[in-house]
């Protein structure tokens, strides 16, 4: 037990549980600031992949970091974008849940 | 094979776990907690713990970069969303089936399944031969040199953000 920092393994599964975590919030979420939270999850458990892949098995082990970065910094536009589509659709609708907005649903 | 628990390895070996533990802590409480406040400090507590693991993976850089991007910005500006627009869960978690829970669970533990299972069983290339140690100085040399392109496209992104983001929460302030 106390060795599992030295497997690839061990990364790979908590990055797919996080991943599995973000599915399910994502699913069960009635409202769109509960979606964004775990779609964070969904990207921090690719970051972890990306992570262990690059330490374990990656010539280059800069690689894996770098593109972590990227990740990040997409991750933070995405929230600012986010937060900004939120506040626009709750001026519009006094609401942010997923069951008010079904203007498209044709 | 197995380090005595108070060896260095056997201590850091008990670290990585109480690391995990606090990830699935933290990721419990994102998704399942009433709260949408509550589940942001959730999603705050999962980043520390992640944070922990990528300094495990010997980059303690981006495990900073982890705490000052995710746990200091985007939180905060989560907690600010939420302070704005006042999502009211409890009312709509009423008005849901139960059968709706249980096929979310379904599907992220299938998905969790799936993955955890191909990384398990999947036979992975052996490892190469490092060309460098990963350091902050060779993460800053790849940057600009080998990446800079997508490095001056995130930064075009990331200015694109702001200003988007800028306009679409000005839309409509104009007409109060």
């Amino acid at each position: 037990m106390l060795m599992l920092s030295s497997q690839l393994n061990t990364y790979l599964v908590i990055g797919a549980i996080l991943f599995g975590f973000g599915v399910f919030g994502l699913v069960r979420r009635p409202s769109l600031i509960g979606m964004l939270i775990a779609a964070e999850l969904v990207l921090c458990g690719a970051s972890i992949n990306f992570m262990a892949f690059s330490h374990f098995l990656a010539p280059d082990p800069t690689t894996g970091q770098i593109i972590t970065l990227f990740i990040m910094a997409i991750a933070a536009a995405e929230a600012a974008i986010a937060m900004s589509i939120v506040i626009a659709v709750y001026r519009n609708y006094k609401s942010i849940e997923t069951e008010d907005l079904v203007e498209l649903n044709g | 094979m197995n380090p005595s628990l108070f060896s260095p390895e056997g201590l850091a070996g008990l670290i990585f776990l109480i690391l995990i533990a606090v990830t699935m802590f933290g990721a419990v409480v994102a998704t399942c907690s009433k709260r949408l406040i509550r589940s942001v400090t959730g999603l705050a507590i999962c980043f520390v713990g992640v944070a922990g693991l990528y300094y495990f993976l010997n980059s303690p850089f981006v495990a900073m970069m982890q705490l000052l991007i995710y746990v200091g910005a985007v939180c905060v500006t989560l907690a600010f969303a939420i302070m704005l627009a006042e999502p009211n869960e409890a009312k709509v978690a009423r008005k849901i089936t139960g059968l709706s829970g249980g096929l979310a669970a379904l599907c992220g533990g299938a998905m969790a399944y799936a993955l955890g299972y191909a990384a398990v069983h999947g036979e992975w290339m052996a490892a190469a031969t490092k060309i460098n140690d990963g350091s902050v100085k060779t993460i800053g040399v790849n940057l600009l040199t080998q990446y800079s392109m997508v490095f001056e496209l995130v930064s075009i992104v990331l200015l694109v953000a702001i200003i988007g983001s800028l306009v679409l929460a000005r839309q409509g302030r104009d007409e109060e």
